[in-house]
């Protein structure tokens, strides 16, 4: 079998581990909540016996272990459970599944994060990729310290910023749901968006930035240079060839943030996330929704981190074609 | 397509013309003069070997005769003209469109020059075409001719191959194709041999000087190494500190050198040491193997034996393993199977179980003089650590033994509080040296000591240590590849090809004929201060 083929289903391997791991971090660390999910509904008073049938219920009386087996089982039958809440102490059970709960919030989360990234990314390249041509100009110094400066502030604080002084153009509620139109949608969300570019852009265009200077520094591009080759195709055909695996990791580590991290831009624009969702179901006990909003978090993670793995790998030649 | 006799000039017509070429390099926060006023004449079809030490401006001199500087230094005065072009005036477009073609420029390591991300043949047509002075379909045919006249392996198939699939010898001849390919009227070789070994160098050499006849391209090449430069230059130009020391045809500068500095240039290769057998065994190598991980062995039963008070030199191409050998017998990497006896005794195989006074008997000594010292660490505090570690010295007893140390490697108490950083490369290593002899070691291991000097700061490093055996008696076990210092320097030879021991004795029978086939190829690599040698060579070979 071809190396690279090899080196990616290990990879991969390594990462369907990594996420098993989670899982057994992500259940225990819910299952060390402090409180109890049927004291949490019914009340300070309910009886004990209540409780107790309660819990029974909801197959929290099982031992810890044979629960996890149990979720775990379902989640690879691809059946993330029943949300905890809508059930009420009167004993009315309109409880949704988690899919159900999860999936509008999802695709909110992801049209967000990839409207910012078809910014963020080309922005990023473009700055990095300039800034290291004209390398201690007052070209490269500006962009260095702007993007330092938005990145050096809370993502809220930059958020309340672009309401000061965007309010007027742009909806500072980015309240959209399953009717909203595509054009009024990205209306909306202009504001989350450009805060969270502003956020990632620093660090995308910095590792780009020195990515470029290092193998601008390198004899094969001298070399290059002293062939008579064009200052264009210089960067174009000896220079990015070989810093796409660097500049994959950072992308794909920001990309991944754009979906894990974005809660508190979420609060800020009051857009419905799946971060809120995560943090409200973890203030409500929810097991299930809080458990299925971890593991997603986890698998955007580690599946963008092995999406750059492999471009790293597809781009090194040593790999693609051994000796 | 270019014929092997069309020209664009009559041969002696002028080609390049540098006049009181000055240029300035930053370093340090500061601009200091790396070249200072040299003239450069080149006619068509000449090649003019530059020599000198490194940070003489050699190479930066060379890139300037293509009107280039490289990032941190800047050309400040002077007239470069190239055949009627004056590139002092000329635009980055104008240059550009000579380099790569009319001028072609040879790099010192192909291994890093090439970009890994290409395959070889785009590489070496990518200035041709782009140039327009060829159309794709004929390059490439072209470069595989230039390929096969310059003995590469698989012509036909070579070029679409990645940087990393052939050797560093061939890497270096398929960047000579790259720089001949557009046919250019000039080409800069900036010590394209110097990273080879010395059988790999002379085929290099070799492909080099038969493709620059056969073009009649006017060349630079630039070496530190005299005996190189005398096989491919018609002149030679000798440059100390950025200024000209002399400037004649290669025979009668090799014949009858006027300036004092070319003379010693000529006399480092002429130290030799007298041999003296002894059966009086200090270090005994008895049949190691060795490997790195769980991959193919790097040493197959390797045993050496290494009499008191002498120098063993341990021999061979790089990848022979003679560096794992070193490590074997410092401990550093347990071998898989054999012994090593220290005055009879059995050491033990991990360092971690040998004892203060084993590890103290044994010393070592870099390459790289630079990483083997704390650069935050003053000369005195480098040279006094291993007083206190193996000797319990301290405040003034240990002062008054690193002045000792420092008077006997040539050197005074004025260094005591200097940091690495303010030292030369042979003060530097004078101080590994001192931190060594501060042990009181008996055996001392040289590893390529001497490789990343300049030829006479070596030869005052190789003087140091023959006075130091004959003083203290200590032995060295001295890996090199370089056979002028083996014939300075040991008594006894190891010849290593391929983690095998080839041969082991006396350096009168070693130097002698008759050789087993790999030392004779060795040997006979090693280019002479004889402008025919390279002629001899070939004929010999044939």
């Amino acid at each position: 079998m071809h190396p690279v083929i090899t080196t990616v289903l290990q990879r991969l391997g390594l990462g369907l581990l990594t996420l098993f791991l989670v899982s057994i971090i992500i259940f225990s660390s819910i299952a060390f909540l402090p409180g109890d999910f049927g004291e949490f509904v019914l009340g300070q008073n309910a009886l004990p016996e209540t409780v107790a049938a309660f819990r029974r219920e909801l197959g929290l009386d099982e031992p810890t272990w044979l629960r996890y087996i149990k979720w775990v089982t379902a989640v690879l039958q691809g059946d993330l459970g029943t949300s905890f809440s809508g059930r009420a102490s009167s004993g009315a059970n309109e409880s949704r599944t988690v899919v159900e709960l999860i999936a509008p919030r999802l695709w909110n989360t992801l049209f967000l994060a990839g409207v910012t990234a078809i910014v963020a990314v080309p922005l990023s390249l473009f700055l990095g990729i300039t800034a290291a041509l004209k390398r201690n100009s007052l070209y490269d110094r500006s962009v260095n310290a702007v993007t330092l400066t938005t990145i050096s502030f809370p993502e809220f604080f930059i958020a309340y910023l672009l309401i000061v002084f965007l309010a007027g153009y742009f909806p500072t509620l980015s309240t959209v749901n399953d009717g909203t139109e595509f054009g009024e949608r990205l209306f909306k969300i202009a504001l989350p968006a450009l805060t969270m570019t502003l956020v990632i852009v620093a660090h995308m265009m910095r590792m780009t930035r020195a990515s470029i200077i290092n193998l601008l520094a390198s004899p094969y591009v001298e070399m290059a240079q002293l062939k008579g080759v064009s200052r264009s195709k210089v960067i174009l055909k000896h220079v990015l060839p070989n810093a796409w695996a660097p500049i994959a990791t950072v992308i794909a580590f920001n990309l991944a943030y754009l979906v894990v991290g974005v809660v508190v831009v979420e609060v800020v624009f009051v857009y419905p996330g799946i971060g809120q969702l995560m943090v409200d179901s973890v203030s409500a006990r929810d097991i299930p929704v809080a458990q299925a909003c971890a593991l997603i978090f986890a698998s955007t993670y580690i599946l963008l981190n092995l999406l750059a793995d492999v471009i790293g790998i597809v781009t090194n030649p040593r790999l693609l074609h051994p000796r | 397509m270019n014929t092997d006799t069309e020209q664009r000039g009559e041969k002696g017509d002028i080609l390049l013309d540098m006049r009181d070429v000055r240029i300035d390099g930053f370093s340090d926060e500061r601009w200091h003069h790396i070249i200072k006023g040299v003239d450069l004449t080149l006619k068509r079809g000449e090649v003019l070997g530059l020599i000198g030490e490194s940070g003489a401006g050699k190479s930066t001199l060379g890139k300037a005769a293509m009107g280039y500087a490289q990032p941190g230094c800047k050309i400040k005065s002077g007239s470069i003209m190239f055949d009627g072009m004056d590139l002092m005036a000329a635009t980055e477009a104008e240059k550009r469109e000579l380099w790569g073609s009319r001028i072609a420029y040879v790099a010192q390591s192909a291994a890093a020059s090439f970009n890994p991300a290409h395959r070889l043949l785009d590489q070496t047509i990518e200035a041709t075409v782009g140039h327009n002075v060829n159309t794709d379909e004929d390059a490439r045919r072209d470069a595989v001719e230039l390929y096969d006249s310059l003995s590469l392996p698989e012509p036909n198939t070579i070029g679409e191959r990645y940087p990393h699939q052939v050797s560093g010898g061939q890497l270096q001849r398929i960047m000579t194709a790259m720089a001949m390919s557009p046919r250019p009227d000039l080409i800069i070789f900036d010590e394209p041999t110097t990273a080879l070994d010395v059988t790999t160098q002379v085929e290099v050499l070799l492909a080099m000087r038969n493709i620059v006849e056969r073009f009649n391209t006017a060349a630079i090449y630039i070496t530190h190494d005299l005996a190189v430069v005398a096989q491919m230059a018609d002149r030679i130009k000798v440059l100390r500190y950025g200024e000209e020391i002399e400037d004649a045809d290669t025979n009668s500068m090799l014949t009858a050198p006027k300036e004092d500095y070319t003379k010693s240039l000529w006399s480092v290769r002429a130290l030799e040491k007298p041999e003296s057998p002894s059966d009086d065994i200090v270090l005994d190598i008895k049949n190691i193997d060795a490997a790195y991980g769980r991959s193919v062995k790097v040493l197959k039963d390797v045993s050496i034996k290494v009499p008191r008070g002498r120098t063993v030199a341990i021999v061979g191409e790089s990848g022979s393993g003679k560096s794992t050998t070193a490590r074997v017998v410092t401990g550093l990497l347990p071998p898989m199977s054999g012994s090593i006896e220290f005055n009879g005794d059995v050491l033990p195989a991990e360092l971690k179980d040998r004892s203060k006074d084993q590890l103290r008997r044994i010393q070592m000594i870099y390459q790289m003089a630079d990483t083997a010292m704390n650069p935050k660490q003053t000369v005195g505090e480098i040279i006094g650590r291993p007083l206190d570690f193996y000797h319990e010295l301290s405040g003034p007893d240990r002062d008054k033994r690193v002045s000792e140390l420092l008077r006997l490697i040539e050197l005074d108490d004025s260094f005591i509080d200097r940091l690495p950083s303010e030292l030369s490369g042979g003060q530097k290593q004078r101080i590994c040296i001192a931190r060594a002899l501060a042990a009181e070691p008996e055996v001392i291991i040289c590893d390529e000591v001497t490789s990343a000097l300049d030829q006479i700061v070596q030869e005052g490093i190789l003087k140091l240590l023959l006075r130091l055996q004959k003083e203290l008696g200590i032995t060295y076990l001295f890996i090199t590849h370089d056979i002028a210092v083996v014939t300075a320097i040991s008594d006894e030879i190891v010849v290593m090809f391929q983690g095998e021991v080839v041969e082991q004795g006396l350096k009168s029978e070693i130097l002698q004929p008759p050789y087993p086939d790999y030392t004779k190829l060795l040997l006979s690599s090693v280019p002479e201060m004889d402008p025919n040698w390279l002629d001899n060579f070939v004929d010999a070979r044939d």
